[in-house]
């Protein structure tokens, strides 16, 4: 990649990255803040400028990174006439919109949030226009929705705002969700997502017979992002966002988006007659309706989007005509528009935001109050009328003259005549915006009296309107640009030659008519508008609240039914699923015969067998005694341990019965606040079809456990069992797989543990904090059930009993001696980090329970939080070690060491991973029944500060004091 | 002539874990289940010593020796549970 490639990266991040700088410069005050936001824009600007001579001689410069080339996805960039011309649109409005949005927004909004939410878009923005990868087109695509939903929401009061900012997501969501499907589509026929390979494979796209799917999806992408005819409605709504905002995305970048895309894709998908019908006709419509809409708009900001809607749809038309002269047009009308529509909505803003309000119903003779805004104002909706010597005429004209000469289903008078209409509405609308705003006699009911407002405010729109008047009076200074775009959109090498003259065409005769009839128009406006008021029209927002809520109520109907909150439900959908899939399976292919028969079973561990059904039985008929079903459990849990010790498995062994004492202990504490039967709650029915379930899941996976146990399978073992000691310097396989060959899953294991005991604590900390601890405290309406549940007859007075406490005490450093050892020797011999860690944790409950919670915090040195965040953190490093020997992540070394007086021993660093399981196994266990524990406290137990309620000593004493 | 002292061994204490199992089974109090639990245990951990001493290896005598350091605490909360309602107060 050449350093033109590098340019085009630095361009493409430049936005990301200075996407966090206002977001922080904000407490240096709102200037420094604004600043610092011109400066990734400005940068990126430069950049593109220094790339721009390059591009305008045709040249065309790519960048490419592999991401996921197993998915054809790789961040590839290019920049030709058609993205440079849209780059270099959306960097400059960027900028002026950062200078005036500084001086729009009032000290009360938060502007740093602001110009963060702006970079963003506008990064997202410009990947749009240089990517070369249609997958990452579509990333950046799905970008510019969520960001400029956060932009139209800017301000979260506005009810409006929230719920305009929700219907464009909506829309353009739903229209990016059906263009995904497009482009991946177009990827498959291209057989490539390299844009420009894409662009090389027009002919067989168009002759595939996918072409029309893939056109209708992209082209849903695109109409809902320009707001084409009829999903034009979400524009208007999304109006309700500060004027800034407006000018930029609904301007300038946002809704050309669509119009961008329909031109990136033109050489691929234009020329065909579906093409053509849909996209010219949408555009049509489009035109001629957001021309009638804005006619009757009294607020401003409608009026403009409106407009905006109208000149989208006749871009779309445009680009639907499929001429290579009609694409030029909508390339050079792509560029008038930009300048004079972004203009007229800052001066909107200007006028909001010195008069307090944007109904033109209550404005007029403003040209006296405010002399510069007039001046912006009018030269620019002049433009927008298509007044000669501005640019807007221009472009106007090309269209008129293209629209003149097109046909429509063998119709010679359908598309000229309903063009001319446009722009004769288009007319009308502009010279209402100036005569009804501007114009008139000045009024003294402003709700605020108005005058021009400070130089920051007003730099931007006129800087963009000297534009329009020097594209429209020198239009050849704008040839290089468009001839470089329209190549780029075209594929062509065309030249064309941009004039205000063309002598007496139909296009002049078209426009004179537009310009005249739009003037009678406005003159007739009180009896049109009566007449429009009158007349029935489908409110956008109400049929798409419907629209909206008839598939909510759809999908929740769908959700209630399949994930209604009932882990029952959940459980029977996954098992049942899980049979079946398994049945299907087993009925596709043959069962190989059996190739080892039954081995003998001894009479004991037939006796073990039965005490599993017994027990297992048991559990099912007397579930609904809770204390009852723990004791069953605690037989499944012995008899298991037992079963794993007798099959050869003393790790597992070590670790289930471990794992089984501290689950009893957990789930005794967890009783002690529940009711102490389960309620029946299910009719017979029920509870009968999920006993048949559960049998025949049960029963498959011993008939899928028998059907191994008979057969000689090839599993990973022998690898594990032939590597175990070179690879990890271990003999204790089960250990080494655990921190060796599978690491990874152990180091994420021990996260999620750690993870899970902090959410333990933090829901019980959240659950102490607010109002059940005061339920828990006594009064309110569920303390009643609560002490039900609490009351226990207190069988023994005794809390804290001498022998316990003795005993535990004792105990104590014998559990910590076999902790320790069952940890060193680990490696080699049945043990680990895990089992020593439940060990050591079983060791410190033993002394909870005997001498009481508080007791036992007092003498507690080190938190839990702690030893989870110090073992994640120790096999973290561990496992980094190996990068210092140039080997990947937690690859083991280790080596003997012999130090006299005691035997040659191994040192490996598996240990040290080993202790970093050690210490989030024994921190998470005790987080989690400490934070389960300290509810009783707040139920209001009494709290003991000695280690036992009745000591001896304490006898002894009193008796010497007494002698 | 181990072999046949292992064997009676063995058989005793298989009968011992079906009374066992017929005593948590019967109850009839909760204390009763706690004790034939416990007594459980305990038959379990000499079953497994007798095996350990059958294949002569010594691994079984530690998980014997695991599951009687860890295998009372269960039934300490178990009592506790019963007699006190909490097992850490």
């Amino acid at each position: 990649m050449n350093d033109q490639g590098h340019f085009l990266f630095l361009i493409s991040l430049l936005p990301f990255l200075g996407a966090v700088i206002p977001g922080i410069m904000i407490r240096a005050g709102r200037n420094a803040c604004a600043s610092f936001t011109a400066v990734p824009t400005v940068l990126a600007l430069i950049l593109l400028m220094i790339l721009a001579p390059d591009v305008l001689r045709g040249e065309v410069i790519t960048a490419e990174v592999m991401w996921l080339p197993q998915l054809g996805l790789s961040v590839s960039f290019f920049l030709d006439g058609l993205g440079l011309m849209f780059a270099a649109m959306i960097l400059g409005v960027g900028l002026l919109i950062t200078l005036y949005a500084r001086f729009y927004l009032s000290g009360d909004d938060p502007m740093g949030q602001f110009y963060t939410y702006l970079l963003m878009f506008q990064g997202a923005m410009l990947g749009i226009v240089i990517s070369d990868n249609i997958l990452l087109l579509l990333i950046f695509w799905e970008l510019t929705s969520l960001s400029s939903f956060l932009l139209i929401g800017y301000w979260k009061h506005l009810p409006e705002g929230r719920q305009g900012a929700r219907m464009a997501l909506a829309v353009t969501g739903a229209g990016g969700l059906a263009m995904i499907g497009g482009m991946l589509i177009l990827g498959h026929v291209a057989g490539s997502y390299k844009l420009t390979d894409i662009l090389q494979a027009g002919e067989a796209i168009r002759a595939s017979e996918w072409y029309l799917p893939a056109l209708i999806l992209i082209l849903l992408g695109a109409f809902t992002k320009s707001a084409q005819f009829p999903f034009h409605f979400w524009l208007p709504h999304a109006m309700a966002a500060p004027t800034p905002v407006s000018a930029y995305l609904h301007s300038a970048t946002m809704v050309k988006a669509g119009v961008f895309l329909m031109a990136r894709m033109w050489p691929v998908l234009a020329g065909t007659d579906a093409w053509f019908y849909i996209v010219a006709t949408t555009g049509l419509v489009t035109m001629v309706l957001g021309a009638l809409i804005a006619l009757f708009k009294d607020d401003l900001k409608a009026l403009l989007a409106f407009s905006t809607v109208s000149h989208l749809g006749l871009l779309t038309m445009l680009l639907g005509f499929g001429t290579e002269a009609a694409a030029v047009a909508a390339v050079f009308h792509i560029l008038n528009h930009l300048t004079f529509k972004a203009a007229l909505f800052m001066t909107v803003g200007i006028v909001d935001h010195e008069t307090h309000t944007r109904d033109i119903s209550r404005l007029g003779g403003l040209r006296h109050l405010m002399p510069i805004t007039f001046a912006i104002g009018t030269i620019a909706a002049l433009s927008m009328a298509g007044i000669p010597l501005l640019n807007g005429f221009l472009s106007k004209e090309m269209m008129l003259e293209e629209a003149s000469h097109t046909y429509w289903a063998g119709s010679t008078w359908a598309v000229p005549v309903l063009a001319t209409l446009g722009a004769l509405l288009s007319v009308a609308y502009s010279f209402r915006f100036i005569g009804h705003v501007f114009l008139g006699p000045v009024r003294d009911d402003y709700p605020h009296k108005p005058h021009d407002p400070p130089m920051g405010l007003w730099a931007a729109p006129a800087l963009l309107t000297v534009l329009v008047v020097v594209i429209g009076v020198a239009p050849f200074l704008a040839e290089g640009i468009v001839t470089a775009a329209a190549n780029a959109v075209t594929g062509a090498d065309l030249h064309p030659h941009l004039k205000i003259w063309h002598g007496a065409t139909p296009a002049l005769w078209m426009s004179i008519i537009a310009v005249l009839g739009g003037g009678a128009l406005l003159g007739l406006h009180k009896p049109f508008l009566s007449a429009w008021e009158a007349a029935p029209r489908p409110e956008a927002k109400a049929i798409f609240d419907r629209l909206l809520a008839a598939i909510i109520a759809l999908s929740r109907g769908i959700t209630e039914i399949a994930h209604n909150g009932a882990i029952s439900r959940y459980l029977a959908v996954f098992v049942v699923t899980s049979v079946a899939l398994g049945w299907i399976a087993y009925s596709g292919s043959a069962l190989s015969a059996p190739t080892r028969g039954l081995l003998p079973v001894p009479a004991v561990i037939g006796i073990g067998w039965l005490m599993l059904i017994v027990a297992s039985v048991a559990v099912v008929i007397l579930h609904r005694d809770r204390f009852t079903s723990l004791v069953l459990i605690g037989i499944i849990g012995l008899t298991i341990s037992a079963g794993f010790a007798y099959l050869s498995a003393p790790d597992l062994a070590l670790t289930q019965i471990s794992v089984e004492t501290v689950t009893i202990m957990l789930l005794l504490l967890a009783l002690h606040f529940l009711p102490k039967t389960t309620p029946v709650e299910s009719s017979v029915l029920r509870r009968v079809r999920d006993g048949v379930i559960a049998v025949v899941a049960g029963g498959g996976v011993g008939a899928l456990a028998y059907a191994f146990m008979l057969r000689d399978i090839s599993t990973i073992s022998q690898f594990h069992l032939d590597n175990s000691y070179e690879g990890g310097g271990g003999t204790n396989v089960v250990n080494v797989i655990l921190v060796d060959f599978r690491g990874y899953d152990t180091y994420g294991e021990i996260i999620v543990l750690g993870i899970a005991g902090m959410v333990i604590y933090a829901l019980v900390q959240t659950l102490l904090a607010g109002p059940v601890a005061r339920k828990l405290r006594g009064g309110g309406a569920m303390s009643e059930v609560l002490r039900e549940g609490l009351a226990v007859t207190h069988l023994s007075r005794d809390r804290h009993p001498l022998m316990m406490v003795v005993v535990t005490r004792v105990l104590m450093p014998i559990a910590i001696v076999v902790g320790a050892y069952i940890f060193l020797r680990g490696h080699n011999e049945p043990g680990g980090g895990f089992v020593a860690g439940l060990v050591v944790a079983i060791a410190l409950l033993m002394q909870y329970m005997a001498s009481g919670f508080a007791w036992t915090q007092a003498r507690k040195r080190i938190e839990y939080h702690t030893l989870i965040g110090f073992g994640v953190i120790i096999a973290g490093l561990t496992g980094a070690g190996a990068w210092l020997s140039g080997t990947p992540f937690l690859t083991s070394a280790y080596t003997y060491v012999h130090l006299p007086p005691i035997e040659e021993f191994e040192l490996a660093t598996a240990m040290l991973f080993d202790l970093g399981v050690f210490l989030t196994v024994l921190g998470a266990v005790m987080l989690m029944l400490y934070s389960l524990s300290r509810i009783a406290r707040h139920a209001g137990e009494t709290v003991n500060v000695e280690a036992m309620d009745y000591d001896p000593a304490d006898r002894v004493t009193e008796r010497g004091a007494e002698t | 002539m181990i072999e046949m002292a292992l064997f009676f061994a063995a058989s005793c204490y298989g009968v011992a874990l079906i009374l066992d199992l017929w005593r948590i089974a019967q109850g009839p109090s909760a204390a009763d289940r706690i004790l034939a639990l416990d007594t459980m245990v305990i038959n379990v951990i000499a079953l497994l010593v007798l095996y350990g001493i059958w294949r002569g290896t010594a691994i079984y005598f530690e998980a014997a020796m695991l599951i009687a350091m860890v295998g009372f605490v269960s039934t300490v909360a178990y009592c506790r549970y019963l007699l006190r309602g909490n097992i850490i107060e």
